[in-house]
């Protein structure tokens, strides 16, 4: 067929009257079979195979805009990691906000704008390190754009992602935005502080996010009141000791 | 919207195995449970598209459907979402099809 004007032949008169008279291609298919994000695979493998080989700790921390992934960030490092050898990579599309609330709760951190992208990827991931550089045995936190569908679809190299699902946010979110959840190993149900003021069913939403992921872990945390953050700081205690062990 | 950036790594990976020659048709693989949405990636593709060798060229997807197999009594079954269960109760899937993000071929032009 004439992929120009959909005709069978290149020889032929149209019904207007006019000629076919395209010029004759030949057509070669080549077979690809190649990942659309594969160079963005490739690219986490290298900050994954990085951050191992030096022992560090890296999380995906991800969640809606306004999810409290900063709030709880800044309270971690005031209240357990301050003095320890920590670094945020922050994602946010545009300001150096919550890299100034980052440094000012004590880490180091570097701010990476991804302007229109809707997502850190493996390539931006990589420039932070090798701007923070972060030291052996160091924890990493990647603070991903506030974003519950394309975060999801971009490994950065992390050892654990930890989504932060907030209280104001509906029971169903889970099922709403199954990558996301999917792809979790850790769900934290901040805000728990404002139950009493809101409809929200916490049972509900833990068997949202275990019917997306049978086998995520759920903890209820306020990163505001501080409620809960013991089960959070366990759960990291317990993934450092793990990187250590592995070394 | 990472169907634009998706759409650029198509054109981008395409546009480089084509070394300059026309390219006059892209076939794409896209899984209904991949997270991205074919329509968006047709939308975005002639823009894409413009300016590089894949300028005007054909956009081919295959749509996959999800299916996965059940960890409790091992049988196979239709996924249309993420979540979804088997018959028999139990939660635990493992996915078979529906995640698909590839490129499967590309048409070039060789003047005859």
């Amino acid at each position: 067929m004439c992929d120009i004007c959909g005709c069978d032949s290149h020889e032929h008169v149209h019904e207007d009257g006019t000629r076919h008279r395209h010029p004759h291609h030949d057509h070669r298919v080549v077979e690809l079979e190649e990942r659309i994000v594969g160079k963005n695979d490739a690219l986490a493998q290298r900050n994954r195979a990085w951050l191992a080989q030096h022992a560090i700790l890296a999380l995906n921390l991800m969640g809606a805009p306004g999810a409290g992934k900063t709030t709880l960030l800044e309270r971690t490092i005031r209240e357990r990691l301050a003095g320890r050898k920590i670094v945020v990579v922050e994602g946010d599309q545009a300001t150096a906000n919550d890299g100034e609330r980052i440094r000012a709760a004590g880490a180091a951190a570097v701010q990476i704008n991804t302007g229109a992208g809707c997502h850190l990827d493996a390539a931006m991931v990589a420039r932070g390190l090798a701007d923070l550089v972060p030291p052996a045995g160091a924890v990493v936190v990647i603070e991903n754009v506030g974003n519950l569908v394309c975060p999801a679809l971009f490994d950065l190299g992390e050892r654990r992602r930890v989504v932060v699902f907030s209280a104001t946010e509906g029971e169903d979110k889970p099922l709403k935005y199954p990558h996301m959840f999917r792809a979790a190993h850790l769900v934290l149900l901040n805000k728990i502080d404002l139950l009493p003021h809101l409809d929200f069913d916490v049972v509900r939403a833990g068997e949202n996010a275990r019917r997306v992921n049978p086998d995520v872990e759920l903890l209820q945390v306020s990163a505001r009141s501080g409620e809960g953050m013991r089960g959070w700081y366990d759960w990291l205690e317990r993934e450092m000791r793990a990187i250590a062990g592995s070394r | 919207m990472h169907e634009l950036g998706i759409t650029r790594n198509v054109v981008a990976i395409v546009g480089e195995a084509a070394q300059g020659r026309r390219v006059h048709r892209v076939t794409l693989e896209i899984g209904k449970l991949s997270g991205v949405v074919a329509e968006a990636v047709r939308f975005c593709f002639e823009l894409v598209a413009q300016g590089t060798p894949l300028e005007g060229a054909r956009l081919e997807i295959r749509e996959i459907d999800g299916r996965g197999r059940c960890g409790g009594c091992g049988s196979e079954f239709a996924m249309p979402e993420l979540f979804t269960a088997c018959a028999c109760g139990a939660r635990r899937t493992q996915l078979l099809a529906g995640e698909e993000l590839n490129i499967k071929t590309m048409e070039l032009e060789e003047a005859a």
